[in-house]
């Protein structure tokens, strides 16, 4: 019952949202009629641009070798691994709490300290995802603002890390 | 705006879809397949921001967002943004309905943008589980030099738009 209610807990506000302007309409209740009309504009809004987004990302994900990227990005990697980890953090999907499990990944097989804190800094702001959605709704000049501004402050944070890290014994522990 | 994107992003998806296609069939569908996957994920969370969005933009006068939020408010606009989004975990596409309306109703380019940065880059919430793979110390470090980071391109943005 309690996992059954689970599952269907996501649909439960669409659920009422339904009923609510269905209702709205047969009783002419203007707020109900107004607030259908701003969501159905803003659901076709999505609808232009979200599904082809997708197909995009997930073509980059079957044709970008990721395993090839992740072998070149270790402590003497330079300017090419600031380059690679970026490019890699892009073709990431989710939450930066699930960056942070790839994080020790990349840590074990052998990133150096610089770029596993450059690709959380990119995985925050240059998802490939993150980015189609942020253009359609903010638009393009937000975008690269924000990119040109954020980018190299990351990359020092990167810097910063590394020199700051350098002799305390750091490492990324895997959760159990 | 949406329009132009909407027909960029069909163009960029056609031209990418018959490259992959006349490259390799069995590829381009595992793609397909992915990105569906992906957008399966996200449809039901995402249409419910979208309703939770048009509900307040109904109940929220465009002159409340303007006034506490937008370009005469000053710092307290600002801190605000940098706090919630510092303090709150929305996962990123949801917020930018979110965000494009505040912009829509009145709000700054610099509140709107410290409050996305704030949110992508800084997690308050999530810091017991960063403590688990980095430590305390670097976990709490990383955060305030993303914080740091945060209002410094919130601030970049809103000078340059």
């Amino acid at each position: 019952m309690r996992a059954h209610f689970k599952r269907m807990k996501p649909y439960l506000l669409v659920t009422a949202f339904v009923i609510g302007i269905i209702l709205s309409y047969a009783f002419r209740f203007q707020p109900g009629e107004i607030i259908a009309g701003h969501f159905a504009q803003s659901v076709i809004e999505m609808l232009t641009f979200i599904p082809f987004l997708f197909v995009i990302v997930g073509l980059f994900d079957v044709w970008v070798p990721k395993e090839k990227i992740e072998r070149h990005i270790g402590p003497q990697s330079g300017m090419k691994g600031i380059l690679l980890v970026t490019l890699l953090a892009m073709l990431q999907a989710g939450p930066l709490y699930g960056a942070f499990p790839v994080a020790y990944i990349l840590y074990k097989k052998g990133a150096g300290i610089r770029n596993v804190f450059i690709f959380l800094g990119a995985f925050s702001f240059m998802k490939i995802p993150l980015l189609g959605i942020e253009i359609a709704y903010l638009g393009i000049q937000f975008s690269v603002a924000k990119t040109l501004i954020a980018l190299p402050l990351f990359i020092g944070i990167g810097y910063f890390m590394e020199w700051y890290l350098k002799d305390r014994n750091f490492t990324i522990n895997k959760l159990d | 705006m949406i329009t132009t994107n909407a027909l960029i992003y069909i163009m960029v998806c056609i031209v990418l879809c018959a490259a992959s296609f006349s490259f390799n069939r069995g590829k381009t569908v595992a793609g397909l397949k992915k990105g569906w996957r992906m957008f399966r994920n996200i449809f039901i969370p995402f249409i419910n921001v979208l309703i939770l969005v048009s509900i307040a933009l109904y109940l929220i006068p465009p002159t409340f967002i303007s006034k506490y939020l937008g370009a005469g408010s000053g710092a307290l606009g600002f801190i605000t943004a940098a706090v919630v989004g510092s303090i709150t975990l929305i996962p990123g596409f949801i917020s930018y309905p979110i965000a494009a309306s505040l912009l829509q109703q009145g709000a700054s380019y610099t509140v709107v943008a410290t409050f996305m940065t704030t949110l992508m880059m800084v997690g308050v919430v999530t810091l017991p589980l960063e403590t688990q793979f980095f430590g305390r110390h670097v976990a709490v470090l990383r955060n305030v030099l993303n914080f740091i980071a945060a209002v410094i391109i919130g601030l970049g943005v809103g000078m340059i738009l």
